[in-house]
């Protein structure tokens, strides 16, 4: 058979496996559909019920406004799938292209996509994560659970840890005029994401809305009281403070775990892959028949220096799903690069925050446009004198200026396009935290002399 | 009926809080908060808004009618 008449047939009976039953599984399912795979499609999921979305977990719902049930997402299409849910997938043969599901049952498959996302991190003490009281926010049922918490009128909330979600968080409680402690390790807000300036306004948002924050410090207990619920925490300066609710928002894992024997270029950073979204293998070959898309992804990126890149964005997870999807039925030729820039939001404090680019790419940043101190502005982001990133605080039409400005490689410091040029606009360092508050060290060991023997294996990994 | 906002692309026009206010509210000047799960009686109001959207960014189900839910089967 020709290989044109080996997709023809792929198309009409093959079998496709998603590991993974969320956005980026949803989206990728109904694209295979548009582009006409008839064949089997089987949705393997670890958590029963519909996909939903997950962005109003942390604002809407927990205002009361929406329910934590309520945010299912629209489908484009039917999918005509198999759905196994509520069991996790445990490993992955790529010898005989099979799927193992946790409770022993093997699924076999011609493609499989992996998108299995990532999990919440947990509080590091097992005891005390497990206090009445203590939260994390990734699936519904957190966010129902921290929901009912936050309506039953808690003296003090403690957040701990101020990204994007814990800085969400604290929002909301804020909204609706609970008092609330935001604990974080660096020395401000969103700073490990968007540098130091950016941290400064953040922080400088978070206090004028009554924010209790706590910048540079680590919690280092939380104490329950005799009938297991949550009362007090301990800072390392010795201090405590009385909260009836702990939010845990330290980021997440990826769910690679189940994926540890099986050959494939998997770990805390994610599964590595080309643009195609062909999954590479630990030894750093491509795979045929193995893709990736979503959070768990690990992609190059040419505008940055082909670096792969992992990045828990929604609009990534749609993009690089259909970008998958399409790879995962089309023939060589006709095959897509997922090439899009990285663009994520966050709502909080009534500020509308976004990016385009990759922030953490960048040695300096320079306010370009409009108010630091009315918090409407834009910032770009520079690398050896180029733009590489742009934020905007309820400044959004601008984003796609800064786009163009990123894909085409623009000198930075950038002009400001408008008439609203900010007073001092001097390009300032970008001030990332370093690497001893980020690194998570090595993840393989090469072994073996001979061309035929060289092979990676991946050293066992331990979440801090 | 639900209904998901592609964030990434919202400009915060607010055309869609104008036409659909129990559906979608600004939160602020630009952020948007919207309900994802609308009721019915909103599905008018809500479909002119998805339209009127100049970023087109608002997706409402297209199964509507023909729940999805018969294809998810817990085993």
């Amino acid at each position: 058979m020709t290989s044109a008449e080996n997709l023809r047939a792929f198309k009409r009976d093959g079998r496709i496996v998603v590991v993974g039953a969320s956005l980026a599984g949803l989206r990728a399912a109904e694209t295979l559909r548009d582009e006409g795979f008839t064949g089997s499609l089987t949705m393997i999921g670890d958590e029963l019920g519909e996909p939903y979305d997950r962005p109003p977990l942390s604002k809407q719902v927990l205002t009361g406004w929406v329910p934590a049930d309520g945010t299912k997402l629209p489908r484009r299409r039917e999918i005509d799938a198999e759905w196994l849910l509520g069991v996790p997938a445990g490993g992955l043969d790529l010898k005989t292209n099979q799927v193992r599901l946790a409770d022993g049952r093997e699924i076999p498959f011609d493609r499989v996509l992996i998108a299995t996302g990532v999990r919440a991190r947990p509080w590091f003490v097992e005891s005390e994560a497990a206090l009445d009281g203590v939260f994390v926010v990734r699936t519904r049922e957190h966010a129902e659970g921290l929901r009912r918490a936050l309506a039953a009128g808690p003296r003090r909330v403690l957040v701990i840890g101020a990204g994007f979600t814990g800085s969400e968080i604290a929002s909301v409680c804020r909204e609706r005029d609970i008092p609330v402690t935001v604990a974080e390790l660096a020395a401000a807000p969103l700073v490990g994401a968007l540098g130091a300036m950016i941290g400064e306004v953040a922080a400088d948002m978070q206090r004028a809305h009554g924010v209790d924050l706590k910048c540079g410090v680590k919690v280092t207990r939380l104490e329950g009281d005799a009938q297991g619920r949550f009362r007090r925490a301990h800072f390392d300066d010795g201090t405590t403070i009385d909260a009836d609710v702990a939010v845990v928002a330290l980021g997440g894992i990826r769910n690679t775990e189940w994926l540890r024997d099986s050959g494939l270029a998997a770990g805390v950073w994610g599964i590595a892959c080309d643009t195609g979204c062909r999954a590479l293998t630990l030894d750093g070959l491509i795979t045929d028949d193995i893709f990736v898309a979503g959070d768990v992804a690990r992609c190059p990126n040419p505008v940055y220096e082909y670096r792969l890149i992992s990045l828990e964005h929604w609009a990534n997870a749609v993009e690089q799903a259909e970008v998958a999807a399409h790879n995962m039925v089309s023939a060589q030729a006709d095959r897509w690069p997922h090439l899009s820039l990285p663009v994520f939001w966050s709502i909080q404090f009534g500020v509308n925050i976004k990016s385009v680019g990759v922030p953490t790419f960048a040695d300096e940043v320079v306010v370009t446009q409009g108010s630091v101190p009315d918090h409407r502005f834009v910032a770009a982001y520079g690398y050896r004198g180029r733009v590489t990133a742009a934020v905007s605080f309820d400044n959004a039409k601008w984003l796609d200026h800064y786009r163009q400005l990123i894909e085409t490689a623009a000198p930075f410091p950038p002009p400001c396009p408008t008439p609203d040029q900010p007073a001092d606009m001097k390009p300032v360092p970008v001030d990332f935290p370093g690497p001893a508050l980020l690194a998570q060290g090595a993840t393989v060991v090469v072994t073996g002399h001979d061309p035929g023997e060289r092979r990676v294996t991946a050293a066992q990994q331990h979440h801090r | 009926m639900r209904v998901v906002v592609d964030l990434s692309r919202c400009q915060g026009y607010a055309q869609c809080a104008f036409l659909a206010p129990d559906a979608f509210r600004m939160h602020g000047e630009e952020a948007l908060m919207y309900d994802p799960n609308p009721d019915d009686v909103q599905r008018e109001q809500v479909l002119r808004a998805a339209a009127a959207c100049p970023l087109q960014a608002i997706l409402v189900d297209r199964l509507e009618g023909r729940q999805a839910p018969a294809e998810v089967s817990p085993s």
